[in-house]
């Protein structure tokens, strides 16, 4: 069975308009906390049944939370590949609770009760993973609709706690409040004046880590960054939070200045490389994912600066979201890689000529 | 010295990296330094340091101390080498089950064993108690928001002091 998104508000991709604080530079924040139910195995140990008595009482649970009120269920097994791939891409769920790690296939029962900002992944590797997702840099208020969520969920559910460890987790390195948060950052002056290797070896020195796009194992493209807390033990949420905020507060004001010295230091190179992303992204035929990317980095980077005025953020997020394989094998119904670099293109014109000619008329 | 990774070549680069006070020492071949994505000059590493730490060493459970492997949780059934092997524990009695080894390896993946977030009161067992904490917490968060001057956040939080009082 085919995804039906628009079941979503704005297909589960809110945060895309870019109304948050800093989402020049900051994409987006996502928050999650870890829970499991308390007499039963953690989900990797769970045999069917107990996977079904699981997604029934969170359910449940969920019915009667007001913050839940207008979300939709998934049911991952009775989706297709794609589906869940394009899922994954709107940073829905997680490539664990997708079967898209080697393509192991879906646990039965696997859910994602969403309503596009704020939702549940139901047997994922933990029994619940709530998470909450925003555009820009949103750290407190994404928590805020978490902490709500959880606290109307526990008073529902038993949630596995220990006196000393916290919250219980299938993996020791969530365990304690489990949780996690990170923000999708765009770092492109840190990565063009060679200053990059350094916060991110200074990250690993305050308790931070990053990764790529798409969260765990994930590679680097297009200087976009995830930036979260290495632990959740042993500091309360409102320090793990409060901490991150500041070391990002910290790398976004690090990187303006960054491109502050490029823009003072070398003008016409950065200008010449702007445009040259802009043309080839406007007039090529033909893309692959990884050249986008880096393109919609020059580009991005160039809004920026202000040396382009007539392209929205709002523009640049959804060329970011759209132009993966899934999105574009879905729209197109074909995912050879020449047909996918040729649609890509395509889509990428067309929103450009778009943004172009609304904008400047 | 050998490489770590292909233990055949000579090892030319020493990647050494503290987390939490715990010092982990990774030595490469060149070549296998390059897959890897690590790099020496002042260009960026393609992967994450610590998803490649893990990779090498089946993730956190290589940090657990050398115990006795054939202990069974008494719930699920799961023993110290399950884990060892998939880095996931088999319920939450693990955690009892496990306590000592657990203690150690969570001091040494978060500095700390100690818990001091939000602690979680089991349904039913508190009702009125809970409230006042609540109220508390929000009043709390609404003044540091207010100083932070993130109103939007404020008004949220005072909309939500409201309903709780």
């Amino acid at each position: 069975m085919s995804v039906d998104l628009s079941l979503l508000r704005d297909g589960g991709v809110s945060w895309l308009d870019g109304s948050g604080p800093e989402s020049g530079i900051v994409l987006s924040t996502r928050v999650r906390l870890a829970r499991n139910l308390h007499g039963l195995p953690f989900t990797v140990r769970t045999k069917d049944a107990d996977r079904s008595a699981i997604l029934e009482m969170v359910l449940e649970a969920a019915r009667t939370s007001p913050d839940l009120a207008e979300a939709t269920l998934f049911r991952l097994a009775d989706l297709d590949s794609l589906s869940r791939q394009l899922l994954h891409e709107r940073h829905l769920i997680s490539k664990e609770i997708g079967g898209l790690d080697e393509d192991r296939g879906v646990r039965s029962d696997a859910a994602l009760l969403t309503d596009g900002e704020l939702g549940i992944m139901i047997n994922e590797e933990d029994h619940l993973r709530l998470q909450c997702l925003r555009s820009g840099f949103a750290l407190p208020e994404a928590y805020v609709s978490l902490e709500q969520l959880d606290a109307t969920l526990g008073e529902r559910l038993p949630f596995a706690f220990h006196p000393e460890f916290g919250y219980l987790t299938s993996c020791p390195t969530n365990a304690g409040t489990g949780l996690r948060a990170s923000v999708l950052i765009h770092l492109p002056g840190l990565v063009l004046t060679k200053e990059i290797a350094k916060v991110l070896q200074g990250l690993s020195q305050v308790g931070l880590t990053f990764r790529g796009l798409y969260g765990e194992g994930s590679e680097v493209v297009g200087n976009f960054f995830q930036l979260s807390n290495q632990t959740t033990l042993g500091k309360s949420e409102d320090e793990l939070l409060d901490h991150l905020g500041k070391i990002v507060r910290q790398v976004v004001d690090y990187e303006t200045k960054a491109r502050e010295v490029l823009q003072r230091g070398a003008p016409a190179v950065i200008s010449d490389k702007v445009w040259r992303a802009y043309g080839l992204l406007r007039y090529a035929r033909s893309l692959s994912f990884e050249e986008t990317m880096n393109l919609l980095s020059g580009v991005r980077l160039g809004v920026g600066l202000n040396l382009i005025n007539d392209l929205s953020v709002y523009t640049l997020n959804k060329l970011l979201v759209f132009t993966q394989p899934a999105h574009l094998a879905r729209e197109n119904g074909s995912s050879s890689e020449p047909d996918q670099m040729l649609a890509r293109a395509a889509y990428v014109r067309r929103e450009l000529e778009a943004d172009a000619s609304r904008m400047s008329p | 010295m050998m490489c770590d990774n292909c233990k055949e070549k000579e090892a030319a680069i020493h990647l050494t990296q503290i987390v939490d006070n715990s010092v982990t020492t990774v030595h490469l071949c060149p070549q296998c330094a390059a897959e890897k994505g690590v790099q020496t000059g002042a260009n960026v590493a393609k992967f994450p340091l610590s998803d490649f730490l893990a990779s090498m060493g089946k993730g956190v459970a290589a940090h657990l101390p050398p115990g006795d492997s054939a202990e069974a949780c008494a719930f699920c059934g799961a023993t110290l080498s399950d884990f060892r092997d998939t880095g996931r524990l088999g319920c939450p009695h693990c955690y009892e089950t496990f306590e000592t080894h657990l203690r150690l390896l969570l001091r040494r993946i978060h500095g700390s064993s100690h818990h001091v977030g939000e602690v979680y009161l089991t349904p039913g067992s508190a009702g009125a108690e809970v409230k006042e904490p609540e109220v508390t917490q929000l009043r709390r968060q609404l003044k540091a928001a207010v100083d932070a001057e993130n109103f939007e956040l404020a008004a949220e939080l005072r909309d939500r002091l409201r309903a709780a009082e």
